[in-house]
Parts: C-alpha cells; structure tokens; sequence
C-alpha cells in the first residue's frame, strides 16, 4: 500500500505538515478559524521531531501488523480492508489508551478533540494526505515502497 | 474444513479475523456462553458508570458473523470436550463436531472464602456484562450509598470509579502495600491513590475483608482485618481472574496455571488451539509460561491460532504484561517488569509532584525490561518498542526520560528501520 515517507535530509523543520494536517482535521477546514476558534481543540496527527540538524515529520505507519489494531479494546481502530488504511473512529474510543500504549513509533496521540485517541488516517478523500502534498522541500513522500521492492 | 470456536471475545474474535485471512470458505461456528453479540469486556465499567450506552459496547460491527460466515450459537456454553471423538458437548445437550477446534473461554472472576460471602444479595463480581446489569439494577432498586470493591487491581479500580460515577462513597481494599500491585511500584500507586482520593473515594491498603455482614440476607457491611467494620450495601469482589478450563478437567487436555499451548497455539491433543486468558502463554521478559490476561495478547493470540488452524505456518513469540488504564482522569501505563529491583535491573525515574507525573525505566543488560508512565504517557508505545525488540539503549540512557524523548533520540538505523516498516529499507 501508499504509505507516507520522511526525508530526513530533505526536512527543514518548518512544520508546515502539522498546520496542514490541523487544518484537513478541523471543524471549519479553514487556516484562520483552525488556528483562533479551534486552537487547543485539534491535534495534527503528524508530529515534526527536532534535534539539532536532524529533522523529521512522522505519521501513523499504517503496521501491516499493527500492534494498536490488536490492542484496542472498544474496536474503534480497524483496517480497511480495500485499502489496508488504519483507521480510528473517535465515537467508539473512550481513551483507554492501550493504542498508544502499544504503537512502537509513538504515532498515536491523546486527541484534544475529546477525550479520545488520534491518528494519521492519510487523508481520506484527498488525492493525497495533506502533509504530503504541502511540504515545501518534498521531505514527504507518499507512495507504494512494496511494489518498488518487488 | 471444519472450525469450531468456543468463546466469543479478543481471542474468539481474532481467531475468526485469523481463519478468514486464510480461508475465505471453511465453515466457521462459534459456541459462546453468553447470549450476547461480541462485546468489548473492559467497556462493561464504561456502561455501568452511564459513559458508554449498550449501543456502543460492540466489539466488532452488528454485521460480524455475516461478514466472515460465522455462525454463531450464542448462549450455548460448552461443558465437555472429547478430543479423541473430535466433539464437544453442550449444557443443552447438542453435540458439535469439528476438524479444528479453538478454546477461547477467557477467564473466570477468583472469589476467596470469606465467611458470609455466598449468598449475601448485593455482593458481585465484575468480568463480564450481566455484572454490570446485575449491579445497575441493584443500585436501582435498593438504597445503596456505600461500596466496597475487594481488590485494587485493574478490575477494581475500573469498578471503583464507576460507582464513583454513580455517586457512591466507594472503599478500594487492597491486601498489598499499593495498588495494582503486579505492575505498579510505591510511587506510582502514590498518584493514583491521591487521584482517587480526589474524588473522595477511600483506599484502604494492606487488609482485606474478612467477614460480610448481612441484614436480611442483602451486605450490611464489611469487617476488615484488624477488626474494622466498613458499613456498605454493595461489594464487588475483584481479587483477579483465573483462566476458564473447569469445564476441561475430563478432556485429558494438559492443563498446568492455565491451558498449556506450544509456541503454534497448540494444545496437547491434535487439532486443539487455544488462545487468550484461558492459556497459559510464554512471557519472553520472565522467560516463563504464565497466564497474562490481556486483551491484545488474547486478540493476538487468536489471530495466530486462527491463521494456524486454518494451515499457515505462524509462531506466537510470546508476551508480556502490559497496561493503560485510566483513573479518575489520571492516565497510567505500565510495560514489562514495571516492578523489578535489584540486581541485574537498573531503575532510572523522573517524579514531578506539581504535575502529578511520574515516569521509570527499569533497565537489564541496558535494555528496557520494564516501564512506569503516570500522568505524561505520550510515546509509550516507543518504549514498548525498545522492549520488544531488546535493543540496546546503553548509549541513549541519559535521553530515555528526557521531556523531548522520541523517534529521535534513538539510534539513525533503527529508527530507519521503525519507521519504513520491515523489509522495506529507506
């Protein structure tokens, strides 16, 4: 399946993933209303790492086996099956946390959407996640790296 | 091919998730206990304390059984196995047959002797959704103003805070020095007590109760070691769960602190998987086999023995205690041994009292064997990472409690290697 991609090298730190993604994930999907009315109400569900000369955006892996799947308690995550996407659906979760609990990658965030989980859902209904298609330096890819192996 | 699943929860689930990934065509039927569609179990404390209505207890979608060609037979509890007939036998009296069989019958509520317990109207235990219907109607019908939950363990605690929710005053008794005492250390239990304490709630460590008092055959009140008397019209005993496999006694199957399994699921007669709290599993960290009754052991488990079942070839590599639960707004993790002390461990901790957090690493041989997050749980998962795959954190142990810990702070190959998924090498 796609899934998103980081080039350390290529990432600058601007953040610009998190804002966007903020922004796809809000009520009103508008920069300003996201950024003053929602604030604190929404989490980017990308998360940009700093240290030093090292930076990175990261998401959800979407885990071929992913430990949060098994490891959810009220069935909220689950698979797509026609598209292998690890999707969270919030009015099932009751913020047990055992999804966070257990991703290896630390991609799964306390939402301030509610008292629930949040994860990268790749962009549903967009051609491609937001992240993707804003970051200035291509730091992010999205793309199929199976079938490139194969 | 023939599957016969007993049970009805992860386990059960998983295995019919694990079948169907194989075979697309197999019959697959399900004998459960309870008349129920599959619920999540840990939600019954969500229900009772009115923040989930039954509508949301589903563990997987109405439309499950149909979608993977299950039929299910609710309601049906299995009370014998003939593993050389390929049979099992119902209390109604039916008899199923099967090619592969799956026991995943979970766990069963401990309840302790005490004098004045069996029969008391008002005492319950608190595994499985018609406790929480029995005690919903119990609060709704009689005058009930005080608790006491036996056991502050993870069933307790969740049990506490919901009659909290419905309003009792509620004592948590607990026989060790702390609560949650198989994963949690002094400090940790420190915070949560003061979280409870917050909502007014009673913790009571290093006794038990050791007689109920009863007033026309309903719980009066409890009499504590010591001697102290507790007045309360509801106790729930939550001393733990033991794997489920009364019913297995004359099926020859090899049972030791639960039912024994190989590292394929396998049961010692042919055909037999078992999955869940009813097995006794491998804990890679204790290098011993050990009931470890959590839910995504169970739901892992039955995958794998689901995929076995129906001829792939998958291991279960084994476990480990793992926990996140809430209380009273205070979230807590707690991985590995969370406990350990001494040689060969290393402790390093982090406690802030002004925010209420408090977070260790417990190290062996500079790996991460055990963790303790209360409060600030952000990036758990990353450290059950590093302990599932026993990576080496000699060079990073100054950063593992640092407040910017991450992806980052590791090692450039394996964070490569987390974040493109094995095999796929950036």
């Amino acid at each position: 399946m796609k899934r998103i991609y980081a080039r350390e090298d290529l990432c600058l730190g601007c953040r610009l993933c998190e804002i966007h993604c903020l922004v796809a994930h809000s009520k009103s999907r508008r920069i300003i209303s996201a950024m003053t009315r929602e604030k604190g109400q929404i989490t980017p569900r990308c998360k940009v790492e700093e240290s030093g000369q090292v930076t990175f955006a990261l998401q959800c892996r979407h885990c071929e086996h992913a430990r949060c799947l098994e490891a959810c308690m009220t069935g909220a995550i689950t698979r797509d099956p026609a598209t292998g996407v690890v999707l969270h659906n919030a009015d099932k979760c009751v913020g047990c946390w055992m999804c966070l609990m257990s991703c290896p990658v630390g991609a799964i965030q306390r939402g301030r959407e509610g008292h629930v989980a949040s994860k990268c859902d790749l962009c549903q209904g967009e051609a491609a996640p937001v992240c993707v298609a804003n970051c200035p330096n291509e730091a992010l890819l999205f793309e199929d790296r199976e079938e490139r192996k194969k | 091919m023939n599957y016969l699943v007993i049970g009805n929860s992860a386990a059960a689930v998983g295995a019919v998730e694990g079948i169907r990934s194989v075979d697309a065509e197999g019959k697959i039927t399900l004998l459960a206990a309870e008349p129920d569609h599959t619920y999540s179990r840990p939600l019954i404390s969500y229900l009772l304390a009115g923040k989930v209505g039954p509508e949301r207890l589903d563990y997987r979608p109405a439309d499950f059984y149909e979608k993977f060609k299950v039929e299910a037979k609710l309601g049906q509890e299995v009370v014998a196995v003939d593993t050389a007939a390929h049979t099992v036998a119902t209390k109604a009296g039916e008899k199923f047959s099967y090619d592969r069989l799956l026991i995943a019958t979970g766990g069963r509520p401990f309840v302790p002797e005490i004098a004045g317990l069996a029969g008391a109207r008002g005492a319950f235990t608190f595994t499985a959704l018609d406790d929480a219907r029995r005690i919903d109607q119990y609060l709704k019908e009689s005058a009930v103003k005080e608790a006491v939950v036996l056991g502050g363990g993870m069933i307790g605690l969740k049990a506490a805070e919901a009659l909290l929710a419905r309003g009792l005053q509620v004592t948590v008794v607990e026989l060790a020095d702390r609560l949650l005492s198989t994963s949690f250390d002094r400090a940790a239990s420190e915070l949560l007590e003061a979280a409870l304490e917050r909502r007014h709630a009673a913790v009571c460590l290093g006794g038990t109760v050791e007689k109920v008092i009863a007033n026309n055959g309903a719980v009066s009140a409890v009499s504590l070691t010591g001697g102290r008397e507790l007045a309360c019209q509801l106790l729930v005993v939550a001393i733990g769960v033991v794997p489920n496999v009364e019913f297995l006694k004359s099926s020859g199957l090899k049972l030791g602190r639960g039912l024994v399994v190989d590292d394929h699921l396998r049961t010692s007669a042919p055909d037999v998987y078992a999955a869940g709290d009813v097995v006794e599993g491998w804990d890679f960290l204790a290098e011993t086999k050990r009931p470890l009754p959590i839910l995504p052991l169970a739901c892992r488990q039955g995958r794998i023995a689901g995929c076995n079942m129906a001829g792939r070839d998958e291991s279960y590599l084994g476990g480990m205690p793992m926990n996140a639960i809430e209380i009273c707004d205070l979230p807590t993790i707690s991985v590995g041994l969370a406990n350990a002390s001494g040689e060969p461990y290393e402790v390093l901790a982090v406690r802030n009292p002004e925010r209420r957090t408090y977070r260790k690493v417990v190290l062996r041989e500079n790996k991460i064997v055990g963790l303790i997050l209360i409060g600030d749980i952000d990036r758990a998962g990353i450290f059950t990472g590093l302990i599932e795959n026993k990576v080496d954190v000699g060079p990073i142990k100054h950063l593992l409690l640092a407040e910017e810990f991450g992806l980052l702070s590791l090692d450039s190959e394996y964070r490569k290697h987390m974040v493109s998924g094995p095999g796929i090498e950036v």
